[in-house]
């Protein structure tokens, strides 16, 4: 399906990541938002506020993050296509309903413009150190879906991939950016809206009144996971709740419904992992050591990668576009053959662990850690990368 | 105020009916039966009272989503056969929010406890109110947390006893109605569940009310709070109603405070009218925006 031309700004642009993520979202065809203001991520339901009434859509700003993050949920089954924004301590308070969407499988956009912690910690500057909050921040064992744009374009670019992902396997999608992604000025081209690709929500094809069960598999062939969807006012009287439930989406407070219920909400991502994962790769194939990196360090560290390879160096570039679930069948896969990996990231460790998880111990693991407020020096990077040839 | 309401409500009933299965059957899941509650609580009075004052409304079906938090009185919207939302604690009201603007054609009602919608989810409860979205708010207040074992809530009475007050709670309570008011409400009652007659009315009046419309259940919960304070049984509690219940519609909220025993003033205190949000929303942006602003879909033919 194509986009909705309606919010399709079609052109080259001068924008900033936020705004360039909110022009993502009205591509994607969001026609709901609700926020709460917080640095460095406001701009992007500023932009929203300011374009929805042209194109269709709605945008509220709530009393807090608590009511931002699950207004969206109830505009989704409303039957709207809904996404929120927020950074680090918004972030936080928003844990309880990425696992509310978790649960009863809501399909939405979360956006995390990352800055520095804890805390109220660095509002106006960058850090990743949001990144393992955004595998493990609410509580309970679930699966989720995350990405880490690296430009502007990419802000754009990815919050569609986001909608689509969230869509096709009816599940919160975290774009997480940070702060200098988000405040970087740069072109951001938008195709016509017959260039994008849009993946339209599942509604079930039971008609009103027959009987349809929320978590049913029964309109679903070939080992999918994911049930169709339906909204309110179509006839169908759906119970939906965050307790474990059955197919029918009745509680069911046993140990087997439980493990029915998370054995599918997990298998769902992680059967799909190849289709989910997206990674950029440049001179992996013949390297010795590989960076392995993710939004804005992705660009940071290519001074350095380009020094070791004037020098002579075999150096390879591993970017993960998609973070969460984690690369780990290629990054298996290079750890048979490279010397080492080198990860560069704005905190003080935190993908580099799932990265060491993956090598198991077969191939060297060097952590360039950077406790954020800037991104790192590249040189730090280039001298992690010759420690480790030498 | 209202003495012709007054006059239907103390009208002879009609003769007993009789009838084989629950009258409200074809509303409830019954596939959910038997329910949590337990014997002597309010909470299924006042869903008896929801199903009538729906029915009577004329509404249809699938035009009303019910929305509940986390609590005895959260888990209504599981046996309600709606669309119905079991939500997170305290933010039934944020997801009705979300759900009101995306689908405007249905009546959203939120549906909880005291502890709930005051308690965690005060903060929502006031900007809500002070919205005035179109939804009606249903509050079962029986003055603790049953669910996790009879707490303290912003609603238990002065020195009343509760679990983590063991020796009496010193905590002034909000007197909801006063609350409700003060934040905006444009519909404002209170019934106890004895007063199932005139609580079915109020809801059907709140239900097809333009505006936030906010209606108080006082409740018995006989297995924590009217036990650990000693006042009797659900029964009892009942007859405690009957007795200290005064009907005082158009009162003035700041005097319907509620003490442990002593009077209940019941009645509706307030019905105003106000434009709604939804109403300010699309008038300013045409206003402002004239032809260029483009109403969203679901809106179309319901906001005017």
């Amino acid at each position: 399906m194509n986009a909705d031309p309606r919010g399709v700004l079609t052109g080259s642009h001068f924008l900033d990541g936020d705004h360039a993520a909110a022009e993502g979202a009205l591509a994607a065809g969001a026609n709901f938002s609700a926020g709460y203001p917080i640095t460095p991520s406001t701009e992007v339901v500023e932009r929203l506020a300011t374009r929805f009434p042209f194109t269709g859509g709605t945008f509220i700003q709530m009393e807090d993050e608590l009511a931002a993050s699950i207004a969206i949920q109830g505009a989704v089954w409303g039957g709207a296509k809904a996404l929120t924004v927020t950074s680090g301590p918004g972030f936080s308070l928003m844990m309880e309903h990425i696992g509310y969407g978790v649960i009863t499988e809501t399909p939405f956009v979360l956006v995390d413009v990352q800055r520095g912690g804890p805390s109220t910690g660095l509002p106006t500057m960058p850090a990743q150190a949001d990144m393992m909050q955004a595998r493990w921040g609410s509580h309970g064992d679930y699966e989720i879906i995350a990405l880490a744009p690296s430009s502007p374009q990419e802000c754009f670019d990815l919050m569609i991939r986001c909608f689509n992902l969230s869509e096709k396997y009816r599940t919160p999608v975290l774009l997480m950016m940070d702060e200098c992604v988000g405040h970087m000025l740069e072109r951001v081209v938008i195709p016509s809206a017959d260039k994008i690709t849009i993946e339209p929500r599942r509604y079930t094809k039971k008609g009103p009144g027959e009987t349809y069960w929320p978590y049913s598999l029964e309109e679903c062939e070939g080992g999918c996971l994911v049930p169709p969807l339906t909204k309110v006012g179509d006839g169908h009287f759906p119970h939906i709740t965050g307790l474990t439930h059955d197919e029918r989406g009745y509680p069911a407070m046993n140990a087997t419904a439980q493990a029915t219920l998370l054995t599918r909400l997990t298998e769902k991502i992680r059967k799909n992992a190849d289709d989910i994962i997206t990674l950029e790769e440049d001179g992996t194939q013949d390297a010795d050591v590989v960076v392995v990196s993710y939004g804005i360090t992705a660009r940071v560290c290519q001074p350095a990668i380009a020094r070791a390879r004037a020098e002579g160096h075999k150096v390879g570039f591993l970017r993960l576009v998609t973070v969460w679930p984690f690369a780990e069948k290629r990054i298996r896969e290079l750890a048979e053959r490279v010397s080492a990996f080198v990860v560069p990231e704005m905190n003080l460790g935190q993908i580099v662990r799932e990265v060491e998880r993956c090598a198991q111990g077969r191939t060297r693991v060097r952590s360039v850690t950077h406790a954020g407020g800037a991104v790192h020096d590249p040189d730090e990077i280039y001298k992690a990368i010759r420690e480790v040839m030498a | 105020m209202n003495e012709s309401y007054e006059a239907t409500l103390s009208a002879p009933a009609s003769a007993p009916v009789t009838c084989d299965t629950n009258p409200v059957e074809g509303w409830l899941r019954m596939d959910r039966m038997p329910h949590i509650w337990c014997p002597g609580c309010g909470i299924g009075t006042s869903v008896n009272c929801f199903t009538r004052a729906v029915e009577e409304s004329a509404l249809a079906r699938e035009n009303i989503a019910i929305v509940s938090g986390i609590g005895c009185t959260g888990r209504v919207a599981g046996y309600l056969l709606l669309d119905s939302f079991h939500t997170t604690h305290g933010r039934a009201l944020p997801f009705a929010t979300g759900l009101k603007l995306a689908n405007p054609k249905t009546k959203v009602v939120v549906y909880s406890g005291d502890g709930d919608l005051f308690a965690i989810g005060g903060n929502h409860f006031i900007h809500a109110a002070r919205r005035n979205l179109d939804m009606t708010v249903l509050c079962v207040n029986n003055f603790n947390y049953g669910m996790t074992g009879g707490q303290v809530a912003p609603t238990t009475p002065e020195f009343a006893v509760a679990s983590t007050t063991p020796y009496g709670s010193v905590e002034r309570p909000f007197n909801l109605p006063y609350l409700a008011q003060s934040c905006g409400a444009v519909y404002v009652a209170r019934w106890t569940v004895y007063h199932v007659k005139q609580l079915t009315r109020s809801i059907k009046e709140a239900l097809l009310k333009p505006g936030f419309t906010f209606i108080e259940i006082v409740a018995p919960c006989p297995t924590l709070f009217v036990r650990r304070n000693r006042l009797g049984d659900g029964l009892a509690m009942l007859k405690s109603y009957q007795e200290n219940s005064v009907i005082k519609n158009g009162a003035d909220t700041r005097e319907c405070e509620l003490g442990m025993t002593g009077q209940i003033i019941c009645g509706k205190f307030v019905d105003i009218d106000r434009p709604s949000y939804l109403h300010n929303q699309v008038s300013h942006l045409r206003k402002v925006l004239g032809e260029r602003y483009v109403i969203p879909d679901a809106w179309q033919g319901v906001v005017q």
